[in-house]
């Protein structure tokens, strides 16, 4: 046997999972409150505790972590244009595994900058112009930027024409320069800025956010969660050296706060009728939506869907979900526990949160006549060839018929011009080891590749 | 010396209209006569040739249209390009911009009273374009 230790310092629960790489099977599971006031090793020894009395004592060869406690990493961002520099910003920053909780377009203005200052972010995206285009933009945000207190620091991936400017008006600041994120019209590089972003967080943010007598104990890498995941879901989907992966995937995670959406996918238009529109995607693109959750956002649901929408599938009359929804929202730990009306309830929430979350991550086609013909313009990525859905987060780990809440991923009539899968396979995290064998991948792709394929349960195909 | 930045066009062929050969000459000779050019393709709005000249700090924009359309497509884009913060960037015009047998002198006065600094028949050579493009660029002392 060779046990190694993956830890998730959640923001609620410190999550671990226990390997054997050589039997390339999960050992045990285990979760206790995340205790990042005091000191996180308090939580961790906790979980430990109860994961060697299900196990008996491990002798762990190895312990790698990730982590969203104490808020997750936090960014802002800044570009030129909202459709083009400062998409890329964004598409660059959840890429890295961040939170955005602040995106600016154009100049900074002085309320801006107070914002940003009360957002206390940790770390701060410049950008804006194509090489050689614009730097007047990105010139001035530094300047305005210099003038706040230097508490953060500032990857500066635009123009690079004016990046060493930039980093000269920013002295005061720790600043890194990267290759810009969108060094031509309409070409994306954010992979550069993605690894600086990672490197960071390992090197200081870890230490500001009270997890570095945890640091201690771990032999390598300490990731954002969320970019953990994104590795996880890059293995399943390309696979690696020995066995090969599933192919092109959607992944969704419900949490209570917000709901990610992952894909591996191109997406790019297949037909030649089909004109693409706006910034080429990322094969790997990761999107959080902030307003879709199953408590603490759960009256961003009922407002994107409806609430007729959510009392027809929950089949309860509407004031009786409203009454139910605020109730939820004032008690974030409550379980359905049996309850039928809250089972059903729940289930409308998490299909609603799905079909939201996931249309709002693909891509759009509009159907346009021209002197050629019928024309479609795509915009976003094109996911009805996916082929495959994977379904995680406690709502979902819970339910029953998780199978028909993972069917509102797919296409469906009602929006015709909404690119998300046809007919898929899903499978679903009964265990949420989704970031736990990221984690593993690092270092043991090919086991973590074949745990993920057996741990995660097929529900069969759905159109 | 460093080498003298190339003058940035951003050009493509305006609303529905997909006709896709003349954009990819057009671009290779400006390409070929020393621009630096942003091609946006085919069925372009107003906005996306005004969000790729802000980033990319153009010094004049193209625009195609062979449909017949394009006095209604290109209504409006010098205004557009002032409230964007583009003012004065010459706007380039050409194409079968208009439908019909009408004499080109009052297609030509249309488009410049809509803000367009040169408008061009249908047939006009690339070379024409690039000789006028130098001199509203000012680039006459410049080699070729």
């Amino acid at each position: 046997m060779k046990p190694v230790l993956l830890i998730d310092f959640g923001s609620t629960y410190t999550k671990l999972t226990a390997v054997d790489v050589e039997a390339e099977s999960i050992l045990g599971t285990a979760a206790a409150y995340t205790t990042v006031e005091t000191d996180v090793g308090e939580g961790l020894n906790h979980a430990l505790a109860q994961l060697e009395a299900q196990t008996g004592k491990l002798d762990f060869g190895q312990c790698y972590a990730c982590s969203s406690a104490a808020g997750g990493l936090r960014m802002v961002a800044s570009g030129l244009v909202p459709e083009l520099t400062s998409e890329a910003a964004k598409l660059a920053s959840l890429g890295a595994g961040a939170k955005i909780v602040g995106l600016y377009s154009f100049q900074l203005t002085q309320d801006d900058l107070e914002d940003i200052q009360a957002a206390k972010p940790d770390i701060f995206l410049l950008v804006g112009g194509t090489d050689g285009g614009n730097s007047e933009c990105i010139l001035h945000n530094a300047a305005m930027l210099a003038t706040l207190e230097p508490d953060f620091p500032v990857v500066i991936a635009g123009n690079r024409t004016a990046a060493r400017q930039c980093q000269r008006i920013l002295e005061k600041f720790e600043t890194y320069v990267c290759p810009n994120v969108m060094p031509k019209f309409g070409v994306l590089n954010i992979e550069p800025t993605q690894k600086q972003i990672r490197e960071i967080f390992l090197n200081r943010i870890i230490q500001a956010k009270g997890l570095s007598k945890a640091a201690e104990l771990l032999s390598d890498i300490l990731m954002p969660t969320p970019s953990a995941v994104l590795m996880a879901m890059e293995l399943l989907a390309q696979g690696c050296e020995g066995e090969c992966g599933i192919g092109d995937l959607v992944a969704v995670d419900v949490g209570g706060a917000t709901t990610d959406v992952y894909s591996m996918a191109d997406g790019m238009p297949e037909a030649m009728n089909t004109v693409y529109k706006g910034l080429p995607e990322p094969y790997s693109k990761r999107t959080v939506e902030g307003d879709i959750g199953m408590r603490y956002s759960v009256h961003g649901i009922v407002e994107a869907a409806g609430l007729n929408r959510v009392s027809q599938l929950a089949q309860l009359p509407p004031r009786r979900v409203q009454e139910l929804v605020d109730d939820l929202r004032r008690h974030t730990d409550s379980l359905p526990d049996g309850n039928p009306e809250l089972e059903a309830l729940d289930h409308a929430l998490a299909s609603l949160a799905i079909e939201v979350a996931v249309s709002r991550h693909a891509g759009t086609m509009e159907e346009t006549y021209t002197m050629m013909g019928q024309t479609f313009v795509q915009t976003g990525k094109d996911l009805t060839r996916v082929k495959q859905i994977v379904v995680t987060g406690g709502s979902l780990i819970h339910t029953k018929d998780t199978a028909a809440i993972a069917r509102h991923a797919l296409w469906s009539s009602a929006q015709p011009m909404s690119l998300r899968p046809k007919t898929a396979g899903i499978w679903v995290d009964r265990r949420y080891i989704l970031a736990a064998m990221g984690l593993l991948s690092a270092h043991y792709p090919q086991t973590a590749l074949r745990i993920m394929k057996k741990e995660l349960e097929q529900h069969g195909y759905s159109e | 010396m460093e080498a003298k930045k190339k003058k940035v066009l951003v050009i493509g062929v305006i609303g529905a209209d997909v006709h896709a050969v003349g954009n990819k000459i057009l671009y290779h000779a400006f390409t070929e006569a020393g621009f630096d050019v942003v091609n946006l393709g085919v069925m372009v709005s107003q906005e996306e040739y005004i969000a790729a000249a802000i980033e990319s700090n153009a010094d004049a924009i193209v625009v195609s249209s062979l449909y017949g359309q394009g006095e209604l497509d290109c209504r409006g884009m010098r205004d557009k390009c002032d409230e964007a913060g583009l003012k004065g960037i010459p706007l380039v015009v050409g194409g079968n911009i208009v439908i019909g047998k009408q004499s080109f002198a009052d297609v030509e006065k249309r488009f410049k009273a809509m803000g367009f600094d040169r408008a061009f028949p249908p047939g006009t050579t690339p070379e024409t374009t690039i000789a006028a493009l130098r001199e509203l660029l000012h680039m006459d002392g410049e080699p070729v």
